[in-house]
């Protein structure tokens, strides 16, 4: 029984007319009880023709029976004592005056029930039930997420906008009459009856999983109409600066631009170029593939580098892959399959060269996995992946493996220039050298740098000169051509331009200060201190 | 870094430049005898501009009295500044735009050229200050400028240049006795 009142019967009456389905009806009525959307859109027509067929006689005893829409809020089952599902052929029995206009509605109604809706142009008429609740799960199933909760979103075509528009103006002074504060905003949305009807029906199919407005798993529901995409063009005329071609869309005509365009659109002009009420569509909605997104997780770790031959980001030059492995494709790919994800983003605390190894602690680092199947990963879990990482390479080591959230990322690369590393090169000199040599650079402290941008990388980076600070070095002699030096230096150095000097580009340099040409030999990262993530025990 | 400590005086001594550049000459720069140029090219498509030992300013007792990046009225590569990743604002060389010109104590004058077309990204303001770089380090410190090639002409702009080979082959038919 649905829960209307008087003022509503020339809303309904003027719709039915307009080739609105009941669902629409409701929404133009303002009715925002859910239940009445979830029943079978058959009985709310038979409802709704029943009840504009009651004459207004009658109204004492409806008002008892139908309680206003603003006092009701689901409770209406328990007022269905009147029993409007009589035909209306039997009525018209009861009421001859109205008996042609009756039998010439009912031998239309079968012809309205396969009409599609002018307003929703099927959405709420034909496709949304339990077969599209059961076509949903299926395919949740299918691809065999992880979730708790999970979110319904729904795009809709742009030109729905319009046609709601142009219904809305149809009936707008019947919807005032109803109720003096009613507007546009208070016509309840399709979407939101779209909703209101799928969620309950896609959790039931699901087995209970609660259907949220928010939730890390998305299910998207895309509806096309390509019969009516015209509806919108007439807007770019009468409002061009709302549809702006931009790169990445393939139309101007969005649902957000459409929107904005009808907000600014006088209704006088709106009329003169769009039908009121909407015209006939000749087909329904077309629904496109289930879309599933699971949102992103986000790991975090600290690795070693022990190979002199492997680059940490894929090495590609003129299309040609240049090593064969690199350290995040080592990371990743067994992450990749825990989680079952469709992609990661790698990022770390800066990065060290193909020929560089990093010891120690390891480098902090972090990955996105996106629309990771699985999710819920526990701290045992985490512990066997590293293992099988560590196993499957001894090129790098992970350790501090752990989930982290999305927000704890930015740890990684706070305050990056402030933090200090430490590297061990090994170094040639060209002039033979005694252990007394280089003593002295043991003394060096906060040693001022001005290094302009790296040949090496200046096809890529900005030229600049920055200034970097080499806290302390050590050395160690090993013979007349070579020694050990150890650098504790300010993040974002660049060491081995310091020791070669890079044609002169870094100042001051190894060579200038042992007046001699240097060269860098090998070169380890011994440590990277960022106290993130934190370090899980052994 | 376990097997260090073996290494050897003896092993040959590694480059910088051997390691990353690939080095290409142009002999007789406009025909004008022995003033060679060596173009050093990074792995990453980028040119330093130097001169080559063979060149007469590097010739035996010579001394530099001075480096002029101003090359005309209206033009001084040390106005040449560029911006951003995309290198903005720099000059757009080709092969035969001069850089700078050399002038020795013995007032002869020496102009040294880009030899390949692209962006000048930076000349070297060291040797200015101390023009001795360019007789000591010639192939390092004492570089003359850094030309970024078009990314699509990275590979052809070598083509017209020569070999390390091919240099030291007409080199040698000087019949000169430069040391290599
Ligand atoms: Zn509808």
């Amino acid at each position: 029984m649905l829960p209307l009142k008087e003022k509503d019967k020339p809303i309904i009456q003027k719709l039915l007319a307009a080739g609105c389905c009941a669902r629409c009806i409701l929404r133009f009525c303002c009715l925002s009880v859910q239940a009445a959307y979830r029943q079978p859109a058959q009985e709310t027509m038979k409802e709704l023709k029943a009840f504009i067929a009651v004459k207004e006689n009658t109204k004492h005893q409806e008002s008892v029976a139908l309680p206003s829409t603003q006092e009701n809020n689901g409770s209406y089952d328990a007022a269905a004592s009147e029993a409007p599902a009589d035909p209306p052929s039997k009525r018209a029995k009861l009421d001859p005056s109205e008996t042609a206009a009756q039998t010439g509605e009912s031998a239309a109604g079968q012809l309205e029930e396969s009409r599609v809706c002018v307003v929703c142009l099927g959405i709420l008429q034909h496709l949304c039930g339990t077969e599209q609740a059961t076509k949903i799960s299926e395919t949740v199933k299918k691809e065999k997420y992880e979730f708790d909760t999970l979110v319904l979103s729904v795009s809709l075509p742009a030109q729905l906008c319009v046609r709601e528009h142009s219904c809305w103006l149809h009936v707008k002074k019947e919807v005032r009459e109803k109720g003096l504060v009613l507007d546009k905003d208070d016509v309840i949305q399709v979407k939101e009856a779209f909703k209101w009807i799928m969620q309950g029906l896609v959790a039931k199919e699901l087995k209970g999983v609660a259907v949220v407005s928010k939730s890390m798993f998305e299910i998207g529901l895309e509806f096309i109409h390509l019969e009516t995409d015209s509806d919108c063009h007439f807007l770019a005329k009468s409002c061009p600066d709302c549809f702006r071609p931009t790169k990445n869309k393939q139309s101007v005509f969005t649902r957000m631009a459409v929107v904005k365009a009808l907000e600014k659109i006088s209704d006088a002009t709106f009329l003169q170029h769009y039908p009121c009420p909407p015209p006939q569509p000749a087909s329904c909605c077309l629904p496109l593939d289930v879309q599933c997104l699971h949102m992103s997780v986000f790991i975090a770790g600290r690795y070693n580098k022990f190979c002199r031959s492997l680059p940490q980001t894929p090495w590609v030059i003129d299309g040609e892959r240049k090593m064969e492995s690199s350290v995040e494709e080592l990371i990743a790919a067994p992450i990749l399959s825990a989680f079952r994800a469709d992609g990661f983003n790698f990022s770390s605390s800066g990065r060290e060269d193909v020929d560089v190894r990093t010891l120690g602690n390891g480098r902090p680092f972090a990955m996105e996995l996106l629309n990771p199947h699985r999710s819920r990963l526990t701290k045992v879990d985490m512990k066997q992946l590293q293992e099988e990482i560590n196993t499957l390479s001894d090129k790098i080591r992970v350790r501090d493996l752990q989930m982290v959230t999305r927000e704890a990322m930015s740890h990684m690369k706070e305050g990056e220039e402030e933090k200090t590393k430490s590297y061990m090169a090994l170094v040639w000199t060209q002039k033979p050298i005694q252990r007394e040599d280089i003593v002295f650079i043991d003394d060096i402290k906060d040693l001022i740098l001005d290094q302009k941008t790296p040949l090496r990388v200046l096809h890529r980076r900005a030229l600049a000169v920055r200034q970097r600070v080499v806290h302390s070095m050590s050395t160690r002699f090993v013979d007349s051509h070579h020694f050990y030096l150890g650098l504790k230096t300010q993040a974002g150095t660049y060491i081995k331009e310091f020791v070669h000097g890079d044609f002169g580009r870094t100042k001051p340099n190894l060579c200038q200060l042992l007046k001699t040409d240097v060269d860098i030999l090998e070169l380890d990262v011994e440590s990277v201190d960022v106290d993130w993530p934190p370090a899980i025990p052994e | 870094m376990d097997n260090a400590e073996q290494k050897n005086a003896n092993e040959e001594a590694p480059s910088v430049i051997d390691r990353y550049f690939t080095r290409w000459y142009r002999a007789d720069m406009k025909g004008k005898a022995c003033e060679d140029h060596c173009i050093l090219q990074h792995s990453n498509r980028l040119c330093v501009i130097t001169l080559a030992e063979t060149h007469p300013v590097l010739q035996e007792g010579r001394t530099v009295k001075s480096i002029n990046y101003q090359i005309s009225n209206g033009c001084s590569r040390l106005n040449n500044k560029v911006t951003g990743k995309s290198k903005r604002g720099g000059q757009f060389v080709t092969d035969f735009a001069p850089l700078c010109r050399i002038t020795c104590s013995d007032d002869t004058q020496y102009t040294i050229y880009s030899c390949i077309r692209g962006r000048l990204l930076e000349v070297n303001e060291n040797i200015l200050k101390t023009p001795n770089l360019l007789l000591e380090k010639p192939s390092t410190e004492g570089y003359i400028a850094v030309i970024l090639p078009k990314f699509e002409e990275s590979k052809s702009i070598t083509e017209n240049l020569l070999r390390r080979e091919e240099f030291e082959e007409i080199v040698s038919k000087r019949g000169q006795s430069h040391p290599p």
